[in-house]
């Protein structure tokens, strides 16, 4: 589904990924560890063709189209969807109405459906009345978050964070939603959604039993393997010599 | 902002004429056929469906004035001084004649302009309407408008300012005197729909007694030569409260100098104002707002925001806070600048365009929860709001 081949970008003039490579097949859910500032935010940034990223070199391939300089909407409108970590507040714009576009449907036949899938992440409709991401407390915007990308039902899917600043309840609750999005629940052979997941904690990873983990250092990829030994290696000896110990193993 | 693109500019008033006289009608129905859509604009509903009275005022002629309440009263200012002897003492109370040569003018020519009361105690939840219309090309429209609230009744007024797509250069002169008394309210919905060649001067104040509630929504999109306003709202009373708020959206050579002021003279009074304005193409903005904190207990809050959305265009905020007593809250928030990028990738990362994401910013900044008004009404307004907005954004 989606194939990152040989990636350099800049942001500010600084090179912050370096012919980094990855490939996410139709049904395989990614988790992407890493320590702060090793790039993480930057490649879901660069995948969903924000503007300051600047891809120096390599290309971004998705369903087989070269997407490297897309617009962000024209790759949304392929099929991809990104749960921001940090969404910036948007004054007058309703939760809502963002739930809406994202739906894509005239704004009555929506109306019926934002309440239904508000209601599976237990939102009240009084949060859909409240400014997008206006005073939203941490576990508010995941929910926000995770609550368009259920409208919007995009075949790859990336997720900033999703667990950050969430009680425990909720985690629990954001979880299963996620592994739902992502096809989790199903065989499989039946599996079509893909997904890329930054996660520091392994609390969403239980109910996402991801495929592959990847631990980027420096902007590069610089080892992956099956989720729970790259978690059991982070814990046991962090991300530096999980790796050591990864390159080893080569 | 460069001195001399100031919009406080001296206007020529001789270089108006008086314009035409109209007959009056018998019904709405009866309203010209080419002038619907004008006032429609305005916010005005031309067969009075859901008002509780209406007032029209075509040039200097008043063509229409019924009210439908009986706790209601509303005719042409100088009709009504005809009626009432008593009424002579709220003319130029708190608007001076010699405020100014535009407020000198009005006095001179004892216009029409409209009288509004609601009768004590009765509470009009039904908005009237009141529109003052222009259609003479290069004409002066002067008018005096008084608006009473008695003793703990309850006015709403929708007014319509507007001016025929067949005129190209006119002046709007219009004194306007609210007296809120005790325990009563008035909310007042103005929407200004002038176009490229009107010059619109009007001198506004009011009274706000004990425990009585102003609130006053201003709406304008549509462009205008130049525009120059200040109300002043003087909350004498105890618990009296005042709230501003104004939508502006400048385009073309649009030139606005304009604000709201609040004197809480009374203990425990309030005043909010809040504006929100955006400058494109040419368009300069002056948005200005003063409260002034006098009475113990007293609070004020300020919040202006500006966006601006061409290079070419100015928006200059000016907020003032003056306190007087030492029990007192006053503050403000302002902000100006364009639109951040930050927002539009965040919605083009819902899939919409750049354009969309945009508009659908803009139409969230001007987007302001208009309180204080009747479920119905504030459905109306809101209505109103999507409809001009609908042709600029």
């Amino acid at each position: 589904m989606l194939q990152i081949k040989n990636l350099t970008v800049e942001v500010n003039g600084k090179e912050i990924l370096r012919d980094l490579t990855l490939n996410i097949e139709s049904g395989e859910v990614h988790a992407l560890f890493g320590p702060n500032g090793c790039g993480k935010t930057t490649l879901l940034m660069t995948i969903l063709g924000y503007p300051g990223y600047k891809v120096k070199k390599g290309c971004i391939i998705f369903k087989e189209v070269d997407i490297t300089h897309l617009p962000t909407n024209e790759r949304v409108k392929l099929g991809m969807g990104m749960s921001f970590q940090h969404p910036p507040e948007i004054r007058g714009v309703k939760l809502g109405d963002m739930v809406n576009i994202t739906l894509g449907k005239e704004k009555k036949e929506a109306d019926k459906e934002v309440i239904a899938l508000a209601r599976r992440l237990n939102i009240s409709t009084d949060f859909l009345s409240r400014d997008v991401n206006l005073g939203f407390s941490g576990g508010e915007v995941k929910k926000s978050e995770i609550l368009q990308i259920l409208a919007q039902s995009p075949e790859f899917i990336m997720f900033d964070e999703p667990d950050s600043g969430v009680d425990i309840e909720n985690i629990e609750l954001i979880g299963k939603i996620i592994s739902e999005l992502l096809d989790r629940n199903k065989r499989p052979s039946k599996r079509n959604k893909a997904g890329l997941v930054i996660t520091h904690s392994g609390s969403v990873m239980q109910y996402l039993k991801a495929d592959r983990a990847h631990v980027m250092l420096d902007g590069r990829v610089a080892c992956s393997g099956m989720p729970d030994e790259v978690t059991k290696n982070i814990i046991a000896n962090g991300f530096e010599k999980c790796v050591e110990l990864c390159s080893k193993e080569d | 902002m460069n001195e001399n693109t100031s919009p406080d500019e001296d206007i020529a008033i001789e270089r108006f004429t008086t314009g035409k006289e109209h007959k009056p009608i018998k019904s709405l129905d009866e309203f010209p056929e080419e002038y619907r859509d004008d006032i429609l604009d305005a916010g005005i509903e031309p067969i009075g469906k859901n008002r509780a009275g209406s007032f029209l005022q075509q040039d200097d002629s008043v063509i229409y004035s019924n009210a439908e309440h009986e706790g209601l009263e509303i005719m042409g200012t100088a009709d009504a001084l005809k009626k009432y002897n008593w009424l002579k003492d709220y003319l130029w109370k708190i608007v001076p004649s010699d405020m100014d040569k535009y407020t000198a003018d009005v006095e001179l020519e004892h216009g029409q302009g409209y009288f509004i009361r609601s009768k004590a105690g009765s509470k009009v939840t039904v908005p009237a309407q009141a529109c003052l219309f222009i259609t003479s090309d290069n004409s002066g429209q002067k008018v005096h408008n008084i608006v009473i609230a008695e003793e703990n009744s309850e006015l709403h007024i929708i007014a319509g300012c507007s001016v025929s797509h067949t005129v190209n250069s006119a002046l709007h002169l219009g004194v306007s005197e609210f007296y809120v008394k005790k325990g009563a309210k008035i909310t007042f919905t103005m929407i200004h729909n002038w176009s490229e060649g009107m010059e619109v001067r009007p001198r506004t104040a009011v009274v706000i007694e004990d425990d009585a509630v102003f609130i006053d929504n201003y709406i304008l999109m549509t462009p205008v030569k130049s525009l120059q306003t200040y109300p002043t709202a003087y909350c004498v009373g105890r618990n009296a409260r005042a709230t501003f708020q104004s939508i502006v959206y400048a385009t073309g050579s649009t030139k606005v100098d304009m604000g709201a002021r609040a004197v809480l003279q009374g203990n425990n009074s309030r005043a909010e104002i809040i504006s929100r304005a955006i400058a494109t193409d040419h368009a300069k903005i002056i948005s200005r707002s003063d409260i002034i904190g006098k009475g113990a207990n007293a609070k004020g809050h300020i919040e202006c925001t500006g966006l601006l959305l061409s290079d070419d265009a100015e928006i200059d905020s000016i907020p003032e806070l003056k306190a007087m007593c030492k029990d007192l809250e006053l503050s403000h928030e302002a902000a100006v600048g364009k639109i951040a990028e930050e927002e539009i990738q965040y919605l083009m990362a819902r899939g919409l365009s750049k354009e969309e994401a945009t508009s659908l910013i803009i139409r969230g900044f001007l987007n302001v929860d208009i309180t204080g008004l009747p479920d119905a009404l504030a459905r109306d307004i809101k209505k109103m709001l999507d409809m001009c907005l609908e042709k600029v954004v």
